[in-house]
C-alpha cells in the first residue's frame, strides 16, 4: 500500500460496522475497533520526569485523578511502555537521552509533550541550553500546555489520547517490514 | 463398569483402560496413548485454570490497592474494569517484539519459558480437591522444592542475556534472594513432613482434618510459628513487595525484566501472579487442612459414587479455593501496606531470623511428637489453645481494621464529599 493510501485510511474513520447477526449472541466488530480497544484500554506510561511537571505527573497517578481507572499504570522501563510523557524541560544534554528512550519503546508508541517547556521551551525559550519544544527531536502526538499543567489537565489529555487511538487504523502504528 | 475412586491422573487413565476399553493396563499395547492423553488433559486443565486465575487476580489486586490508597483502581474497561487483565494481556501480545541488538538472543528468548515452566511445573503436585490432582507423587514436596528452582535459573538467564547492567543486578539479586529463601521454606516444609511422615501432598492433607483444630497450624506452638515463617518465605520466593528486591524500580530500572517487552514480558507477569496461587496452595495444603471438608473423611469421599462423588469433589475444590483466596488476599494486602526491605535487611531476615527459627521449629516438633501422644488429652488441650490463638489473631485483624475505619470515618467526607464505606455491589 502506498503512503497516500495509508494516510487516506487513517484520516477517514468511516468503516462499515456490520449489524449484529444474531442480536445478543454475537458481536460484530472490525479489526480496527477490536485492536484499538486493547490499545487504548491499557496505556502504560513511562516514568520520565525532568522538572516540576514530574510532580504533577505523580499527582495524576494519585487519589484525586486516578489514572489507574483508565488502565494506565506507570512502567519504569521504556521497553514495556506505550506512552512517553515528556514531563519537563529538555536540555540539549538530555535530548540524546530522550531520543534514546523513544527509540527503545516498542511500537505502537505515543508521546505527550507535557507543560510549556516540552511543548515550546516555555520559560526557558531564550536559554542557550534548552530545546525549544520536544517536537524538535521526537514526533509528538499531543501537546499539553500549562506551567505545569494540573493533574486534571493531564487526565484530560489521556482521555483525548484514548479518543485519538480509537480512530486509528491498526496497521498505521506498526513497523513496516 | 467399575467406579473410579483413584487419586490422580494416572489412576484415571488406568481406570479408562480397564473399564472403558476392557483391557489390562500392564499388557495393552496402547496404554501409553491413554497415559499421554491423560497428561495432555491434566496440562490443559491446569494451564486453563492458572490463566483464568492469574488474569483476574491482577484486577483484584489493583482494585484492592486502589482501596488501600484511597484511589479507585481500574473501573473503565468492561463492567467495573473486570476486563482490564484482558486488555493488558492482548495489548502486550500485539506489541512490537523487541530484542536488543547486544542481547544474547537465544538465551533472551529462552529465559521467559524457563521461568514459566518452573512456575507451571509445581501444578503437577498441587491438589485442587479430594481426587483432583495431576499426579500424586510420593516425593511431592521434594519435587515442589526442586522444580521451583528453575525459576531462579530463568531469572538469572534473563538478567544475563539482556546485556544491561540493571537487568544483571536484578538477576543476581533474584538468584541470591530465591536461593536463600529456599532454605527456610524447605525447613518449614520439613516441619510438616515430620508431622505427616510422608512427602506426598495428598498424604499431608489427609493427615489433617476438616476442622481448624485438626489442621497442622493448630497442632502445636511450633507448627503455628512455622506457618507464619512459611508464608513469609513464600512471599519472598514469589518476589512480592516486602521482598521484591529483584525488580525494585527505585534502585534498578525494572530488574531482570528491564529489556523485556511484549509477549516475553507477559510471561514474567503471568509467572508473578500465578505464583500467588502456588504460594497460597502450598501454605493451605501444608498448614490449613487443604481441601478437607469439615465432618467428611477422605474415606467417605472415596466410598461415595455417582453425583455424590462429583459433589464432594466440587465442594472440596471450593473449600481449597476459598482458603487459597484468603491467603492470596493477605499477601496482596501485605504488598500494598509494607515498605520494601533493603538488600542487607533481606539477607539478615533470612539467615539470622527465619533459618534459626525454622530450625527451632523442627526441633520443637520432633520433641512434641516424641512426648505427646496423638489424640491424647494433652494433644487436645494444645490444639484447642492454638485454635483459640489463631482465632484471636483473626479477631485482632478485624478489630484493627475497625479501629482504622472509625479513625478515618469522620475525616473522609471532608476530602471526597462521599461516605467512606460503600457496599461491594456498588463500587465506584
Amino acid at each position: 500500500m502506498s503512503e497516500d493510501g495509508d494516510k487516506k485510511i487513517s484520516s477517514s474513520p468511516k468503516y462499515i460496522i456490520p449489524p449484529n447477526i444474531i442480536p445478543g449472541a454475537a458481536v460484530a466488530t472490525t479489526t480496527d475497533h477490536f485492536i484499538n480497544w486493547f490499545r487504548y484500554s491499557s496505556i502504560w506510561y513511562m516514568l520520565f520526569a525532568t522538572a516540576c511537571c514530574g510532580i504533577e505527573l505523580m499527582q495524576t497517578g494519585g487519589p484525586r485523578t486516578d489514572l489507574d481507572r483508565f488502565g494506565s499504570v506507570f512502567r519504569t522501563s521504556p521497553r514495556q511502555s506505550d506512552l512517553l510523557l515528556v514531563a519537563g524541560t529538555i536540555t540539549y544534554k538530555m535530548a540524546d537521552r530522550v531520543r534514546l528512550l523513544y527509540a527503545q519503546m516498542p511500537l505502537p508508541k505515543y508521546v505527550i509533550a507535557m507543560g510549556s517547556c516540552a511543548t515550546c521551551g516555555g520559560l526557558f525559550t531564550q536559554s542557550y541550553s534548552v530545546v525549544n519544544g520536544v517536537d524538535k527531536i521526537i514526533p509528538v502526538d499531543m501537546y499539553l500546555p500549562g506551567c505545569p499543567p494540573r493533574p486534571e489537565a493531564l487526565n484530560h489529555a489521556i482521555i483525548k489520547l484514548q479518543e485519538w487511538m480509537r480512530r486509528e487504523h491498526w496497521a498505521d502504528k506498526i513497523r513496516k517490514a | 463398569m467399575d467406579r473410579w475412586d483413584g487419586g490422580d491422573m494416572k489412576e484415571l487413565a488406568e481406570w479408562v483402560i480397564r473399564d472403558l476399553f476392557s483391557k489390562n493396563p500392564d499388557t495393552w499395547q496402547y496404554t501409553w496413548a491413554i497415559y499421554l492423553a491423560g497428561m495432555a488433559l491434566a496440562a490443559v486443565i491446569c494451564l486453563g485454570f492458572v490463566a483464568v486465575f492469574a488474569g483476574p487476580v491482577t484486577w483484584v489486586e489493583r482494585r484492592t490497592a486502589g482501596r488501600i490508597m484511597s484511589r479507585i483502581g481500574p473501573n473503565r474497561v468492561g463492567p467495573q474494569g473486570v476486563l482490564q487483565w484482558l486488555a493488558d494481556g492482548i495489548k502486550n501480545l500485539l506489541k512490537e517484539d523487541l530484542i536488543p541488538d547486544d542481547a544474547d538472543k537465544p538465551l533472551f528468548r529462552l529465559a521467559p519459558y524457563l521461568v514459566f515452566s518452573g512456575m507451571f511445573g509445581t501444578f503437577v503436585v498441587l491438589p485442587f480437591g479430594a481426587n483432583l490432582i495431576a499426579a500424586d507423587l510420593d516425593i511431592g514436596v521434594l519435587y515442589l522444592m526442586a522444580v521451583t528452582t528453575l525459576v531462579v535459573v530463568g531469572l538469572l538467564t534473563a538478567g544475563w542475556a539482556s546485556n544491561s547492567k540493571w537487568a544483571l543486578y536484578g538477576g543476581i539479586r533474584s538468584a541470591a534472594q530465591l536461593v536463600s529463601y529456599e532454605v527456610p521454606i524447605a525447613f518449614a516444609l520439613l516441619v510438616v513432613v515430620i508431622s505427616t511422615g510422608s512427602l506426598s501432598t495428598q498424604a499431608i492433607i489427609k493427615a489433617q482434618g476438616g476442622w481448624p483444630w485438626q489442621w497442622f497450624v493448630a497442632k502445636n506452638p511450633f507448627t503455628f510459628i512455622a506457618f507464619f515463617l512459611l508464608l513469609t518465605s513464600a512471599m519472598a520466593e514469589g518476589n512480592r513487595i516486602p521482598f521484591d528486591l529483584p525488580e525494585a524500580e527505585s534502585e534498578l530500572v525494572a530488574g531482570y525484566n528491564t529489556e523485556y517487552s511484549g509477549m516475553r514480558f507477559l510471561f514474567f507477569l503471568f509467572e508473578e501472579w500465578a505464583n500467588l496461587w502456588i504460594m497460597g496452595a502450598i501454605t493451605t495444603l501444608c498448614f490449613l487442612g487443604g481441601w478437607q471438608i469439615p465432618g467428611v473423611s477422605p474415606e467417605k469421599i472415596s466410598a461415595s459414587s455417582g453425583w455424590t462423588f462429583v459433589g464432594w469433589q466440587l465442594l472440596s475444590f471450593a473449600i481449597f479455593a476459598a482458603k487459597v483466596s484468603w491467603i492470596v488476599f493477605i499477601v496482596i494486602q501485605a504488598r500494598w501496606t509494607l515498605p520494601r526491605l533493603r538488600v542487607d535487611q533481606l539477607m539478615s531476615t533470612c539467615w539470622k531470623y527465619l533459618v534459626p527459627m525454622t530450625l527451632v521449629c523442627i526441633a520443637g516438633v520432633l520433641f512434641m511428637d516424641l512426648y505427646i501422644v496423638q489424640g491424647g488429652i494433652t494433644d487436645k488441650i494444645i490444639r484447642w489453645i492454638m485454635t483459640l490463638l489463631g482465632a484471636a489473631v483473626i479477631v485482632l485483624f478485624f478489630l484493627r481494621a475497625r479501629y482504622n475505619y472509625k479513625m478515618d470515618k469522620d475525616k473522609y467526607p471532608g476530602l471526597r464529599n462521599e461516605k467512606m464505606w460503600y457496599p461491594p455491589y456498588r463500587m465506584p
